[in-house]
């Protein structure tokens, strides 16, 4: 029997309304009552000033593997995780070959399991091929342990199919999320539409071609009666349509990415492929809508869609670039900087709640709380340490971030997966 | 490093040359009036000009269609028009851009034939001009298309001079940029 007390720490766990400075006890691996510990060795943590949370959840995230193991392996992904203060990362299906069938399930599962210092949950494809032509197999998915299936990275345009898929996925019982993009109206836009796409020539990408399919997926979610989580929210109207959809009851929820929050088109003027991801980072406007979106709880779950690129694929011209940016060990400090310190839309532990007993309630995951009996995931974190992003001192084997050297105050400097510490500062 | 010219950008050292040439023909440039017509969206050319054009005191206008000259292009202190015919009679300067077919997807506009009768500086249209009003093209030019032969080759054409000067234009940029002491 292995005992660990994290002691005089704050410990916050938003599943059991619970914010108290208090002794946390790890028994085996999980969370135990410290009344079961006596007289047995036990290793001891100092947590004063800390914050003891539960292990933070990123519910959208790229890990490559299969296929693209120069931008990314699983076993990079996963210590990245841990050096943000992840335990649980889910990652999306766009690999090669794709995750639309049970055998590369069972790889990723058996990758996770061999070389994965945090829990790894796959998502499943909702086309074959994620060419959005016709249904993967989403109940054998399920079978295989996917928490959730999407096309993330495309988007099904055939809204039929759309439709059938939600009906399927309600059947077997996973939540269905979407990346929302509407390809006849984005075309070849590579940066948002507006002052900034005109000035510089580059092809526009115009918040509607997001908002269209938010739409199209409050419309399925109404009809088919079953959960839709709308991805990486980036537009004003995206929000405005979430928050009325949901006063009416319709099963539709929101996530944001910190460069959402953080960061305007007018960060692209200098060309740096850095800043290219999508959806595009928008005008102040939108991102005034997503701060507002997370205060009154429109947008529920915070993530990164951590997505590594290789610097030879990044640094060729803005048009040709792949999209996206890597996020893991940058996005709890940007949060935490951003929405608790710098504009008070949220404190701490709604915070938390939004890594934490959201996203587990939305994929219904046995994480994400410090109840007793609960696994030992947990994430020490330093809500006002101040810090500076050093991108090469990343575990992620890609480097691709706009972040590097930006001064932000908070991170996790412990992460503990199943009573194990994987990672500290 | 020069500039010469970066996708739907900037094209820097055609800007310069147009301008060189309007102040040769005209003996300044602010206070005109300059018009450029045609495919914006799409235009380095377009760009660089309305930089220069709008730093040395020249009134700009864009003519063109809604999707090929979006509104926000008013936020760099130009006007926005897709009125061709009320706003030839005003210009002391009309700059012709190509249609730049490889660029567009079909939707832009709805055809070569209805571009041409709606924008196009067709024989009839150039007896909007004024007089001295000057007419510009950076080439190639798609005869028949944004402008008619007769036009491109008339009396107020100065499409060849703009070739001319860009070559001592360019020359004069590599020379000064070249670090050779003056």
């Amino acid at each position: 029997m292995s005992a660990i007390i994290i002691r005089n720490g704050r410990v916050i766990d938003p599943a059991n309304k619970r914010d108290e400075v208090v002794d946390l006890t790890i028994i085996d691996g999980r969370i135990a009552d410290k009344s079961s510990i006596e007289n047995q060795k036990t290793e001891s943590i100092d947590a004063k000033g800390l914050i003891v949370a539960p292990g933070l959840i990123d519910m959208h995230v790229h890990l490559r593997e299969p296929g693209f193991g120069h931008k990314e392996t699983i076993a990079s992904g996963a210590q990245a995780a841990a050096a943000g203060g992840f335990t649980t990362i889910v990652c999306m299906p766009n690999t090669l070959p794709a995750a639309d069938n049970p055998a590369t399930i069972a790889w990723i599962k058996d990758r996770a399991a061999a070389a994965a210092s945090v829990n790894v949950l796959p998502t499943g494809a909702i086309s074959k091929n994620i060419a959005g032509e016709e249904l993967a197999p989403i109940g054998s998915l399920g079978q295989a342990g996917v928490v959730a299936i999407t096309d993330d990275g495309h988007c099904v345009q055939n809204h039929e199919l759309m439709r059938r898929a939600v009906e399927y996925a309600r059947m077997v019982g996973l939540p269905v999320l979407d990346h929302c993009q509407d390809y006849n109206l984005v075309g070849k836009g590579v940066v948002n539409e507006g002052y900034w796409s005109t000035l510089l020539g580059l092809p526009g990408w115009p918040a509607a071609g997001e908002e269209a399919i938010v739409m199209r997926n409050i419309l399925l979610a109404e009809l088919c009666d079953h959960h839709i989580h709308c991805q990486h929210v980036s537009a004003v109207g995206s929000v405005r349509l979430i928050r009325e959809a949901q006063a009416r009851g319709v099963k539709i929820s929101g996530e944001v990415c910190p460069h959402h929050i953080a960061l305007t088109d007018e960060a692209i003027q200098n060309f740096d492929t850095n800043y290219k991801m999508n959806p595009p980072l928008r005008s102040k406007a939108d991102v005034d809508a997503i701060l507002e979106g997370i205060a009154d709880c429109t947008l529920s779950i915070l993530c990164s869609d951590h997505a590594p690129h290789a610097g030879f694929e990044k640094e060729v011209e803005f048009d040709q670039a792949p999209f996206g940016i890597v996020g893991l060990e940058t996005e709890l400090g940007i949060f935490i900087d951003q929405l608790v310190h710098k504009h008070h839309k949220i404190d701490i532990v709604r915070l938390i709640e939004m890594y934490t007993l959201e996203p587990a309630k939305l994929l219904k995951l046995d994480a994400g709380t410090l109840s007793v009996g609960a696994p030992a995931d947990v994430t020490l974190i330093a809500p006002d340490l101040e810090w500076t992003v050093r991108t090469d001192q990343f575990q992620s084997a890609s480097r691709n971030s706009p972040f590097d050297g930006w001064k932000l105050k908070g991170r996790a400097v412990r992460t503990i997966v199943g009573g194990k510490t994987v990672w500290k500062l | 490093m020069i500039n010469a010219g970066d996708g739907a950008h900037e094209h820097p050292t055609q800007g310069l040359l147009d301008l060189y040439t309007i102040r040769e023909k005209r003996s300044k440039i602010d206070n005109l009036h300059v018009v450029i017509v045609g495919d914006i969206l799409f235009s380095r050319v377009a760009r660089s000009n309305i930089f220069g054009l709008t730093k040395l005191g020249a009134r700009v206008t864009l003519v063109g269609p809604s999707t090929l000259v979006p509104r926000e292009f008013e936020k760099l202190g130009v006007t926005v028009s897709n009125q061709i015919d009320k706003v030839l009679p005003d210009a002391d300067v009309v700059n012709l851009l190509r249609i730049q077919h490889e660029r567009q997807r079909k939707e832009y506009f709805p055809g070569i034939s209805e571009y041409t009768t709606l924008f196009g500086l067709t024989k009839e249209r150039a007896k909007l001009l004024k007089p001295d009003c000057l007419v510009m093209h950076p080439g190639p030019i798609n005869r028949g298309v944004e402008i008619d032969s007769e036009v491109a080759d008339g009396l107020q054409s100065v499409i060849l001079d703009q070739v001319t000067n860009g070559l001592a234009v360019r020359m004069a940029v590599l020379y000064l940029c070249g670090g050779i002491a003056a």
